[in-house]
């Protein structure tokens, strides 16, 4: 194989070379990979109650209602955790991965990379916008950059 | 509330194990074979007196094998516990629960493993073919894969930082548990840390897996192995070749959004709730006191999680675990001698069931680094737990 995307590098990169695992979609989570391999972060909103829940699944935990729709995010949020992970490595990524759990503004937390920012530099706390990067068989999956100073614009 | 029926009725007659080792160089079935048949022996009962088998899920040591191995006649009480490692001490609750309803007499729980030398290395980055291919929780993982967040120590690294960042704990205040754990392993001839204490400023040169919580020092060593226990009834244990061990409490504690190994959608990362909760459980349903704890074997997969449980269990306050330990009390002399057979760091990682080997050897008076009258044992894996008792 070529060599793997540098975690921060340009979206390009990770475009050029596919290396990463394709997200595993199945009937029950196809609502958020789908969004994402069109550029779109979403959420399942409960068509009864209104709750917005993520990861999907096919019941509203709260009214019990399988009548679902799709909720479009802003794709803005902060980082509420973070690891730089070095060891042990996997073909398709480039070290260190830096993995991330993003809060998003809607109340929904994601599983994700932080791109654009070196390891030293991350912050619990730091705002962040979605953007999107390919994967192998042709999806894209979203991963997170910091809002550049005096951009970040309350909602 | 009143105590479930099972509380105090059945115990722990019997324990077993293979040596601990990186490869063991025979299978999982094999492996289980030997310890079952061990524990037997150390129970004085032949495997025609088994009706009842028991493990986790992720185990690769299927029933059907054993039982033409061992040669059981006939087994009336089969079931497995999903979650991983964090359902270890759900075997106690199974076996326990069968014992006490009367669907089995005596029931073996064991775990069959070789996370080092197997064909999946345990903490190995690897991605899965299903979300479901664990059959144990595995799902979430999906959410993880595409990112590189591929092993236990990743997953827990994220609620891990987080719990580092809510109270100011850093990686030296987490070592310092290491060390710990390290000096006890290293004077237990069956660990894999035997006669190889480390200091603090060794952990800290470890190199990275996971910056800025787990150093390599930090990760449990994936062992290849088996242990095994046979549990009956109290009564009928008495009557045994080993002195009993008493399962006065077990339980499970599941809260909505909770996962195996991460909790990555749980609101506050910085707080093992499922922990909180089974103390609830465990102290407030079956009516036992903190105080009375002698030794507690709390499962450490990666250390972080270590000062985390202590904190969620109740035996310090929200973010004190740092000082709980740097305050030696982990040691024999301390408040809480904690995983004295040297824990899944020092010892080995049978996936956590070897923590109820060494519960069962601190109450049979048998430990290396035995607590001195221990009485009671708290044995946990995070969302599974017991209380045993030497009566």
């Amino acid at each position: 194989m070529t060599s793997a995307p540098v975690a921060g590098n340009h979206t390009d990169h990770y475009v050029e070379l596919m290396d990463r695992p394709a997200p595993i979609v199945t009937e029950d989570n196809a609502v958020f990979w789908d969004a994402a391999d069109e550029g779109r972060i979403v959420a399942q909103r409960c068509a009864k109650c209104g709750r917005l829940r993520h990861p999907p699944r096919p019941m509203c935990p709260e009214c019990r209602s399988l009548e679902v729709e799709v909720a479009e995010l802003s794709g803005r949020g902060v980082v509420y955790s973070y690891a730089i992970l070095h060891h042990p490595q996997h073909p398709s990524f480039e070290y260190p991965v830096l993995a991330t759990l993003i809060d998003l503004d809607e109340g929904i937390r994601v599983v994700s990379n932080l791109v654009g920012i070196e390891p030293d530099e991350i912050r619990i706390g730091l705002p962040v916008q979605v953007e999107f990067v390919s994967t192998e068989d042709d999806h894209r999956v979203p991963v997170f950059r910091p809002v550049a100073v005096g951009e970040s614009v309350a909602p | 509330m009143s105590s479930p029926a099972f509380g105090g009725q059945a115990a722990i007659a019997g324990i077993g194990q293979t040596e601990f080792s990186r490869r063991a160089g025979r299978s999982e079935l094999q492996l289980a074979c030997e310890s079952i048949t061990a524990a037997l022996a150390d129970a004085g009962l032949e495997p025609a007196d088994v009706d009842g088998l028991v493990s986790y899920t992720v185990d690769p040591v299927e029933e059907t094998e054993l039982v033409r191995s061992v040669g059981f006649p006939e087994i009336v009480y089969s079931s497995r516990v999903p979650y991983g490692g964090g359902g270890s001490m759900g075997v106690l609750l199974h076996a326990a629960s069968a014992v006490a309803s009367g669907a089995a007499d005596v029931v073996v729980g064991y775990r069959g493993i070789r996370a080092r030398s197997g064909a999946s290395r345990f903490g190995g980055a690897k991605t899965s073919p299903s979300p479901t291919s664990g059959h144990s929780g595995t799902t979430a993982m999906q959410w993880c894969t595409p990112f590189g967040v591929l092993t236990p120590a990743s997953w827990m690294a994220l609620n891990s930082t987080r719990y580092m960042y809510e109270f100011g704990v850093t990686s030296e205040d987490i070592g310092r548990a290491v060390v710990q754990l390290r000096a006890y392993a290293a004077t237990n001839p069956n660990a894999w840390g035997y006669e190889r204490p480390i200091t603090l400023e060794e952990h800290q040169e470890s190199r990275w897996i996971a910056e800025p919580c787990i150093h390599l020092l930090d990760c449990c060593q994936e062992t290849d192995g088996s242990v095994a226990v046979v549990v009956t009834s109290a009564e009928r244990a008495a009557d045994l070749a080993a002195k009993p061990v008493h399962i006065a409490a077990a339980s499970g504690a599941g809260l909505f959004e909770a996962e195996i190994a991460t909790d990555h959608y749980r609101p506050d990362l910085s707080v093992m709730d499922g922990s909180v909760a089974l103390a609830a459980r465990l102290f407030d349903r079956f009516e036992i006191a903190r105080d009375d704890i002698d030794t507690a074997m709390i499962y450490d997969a990666f250390s972080p999680i270590l000062l985390m449980q202590l904190e969620a269990l109740g035996f310090c306050g929200p973010g004190e675990a740092k000082d709980f330990i740097a305050d030696g009390n982990l040691a024999l002399d301390g408040a809480l001698p904690c995983n004295t057979n040297g824990g899944l760091i020092g010892e080995g990682y049978i996936h956590g069931l070897n923590l109820v080997l060494e519960a069962t050897r601190q109450l049979r008076g048998t430990a290396v680094n035995q607590v001195p009258d221990a009485r009671v044992v708290l044995v946990t894996a995070s969302r599974t737990g017991a209380v045993l008792t030497t009566d």
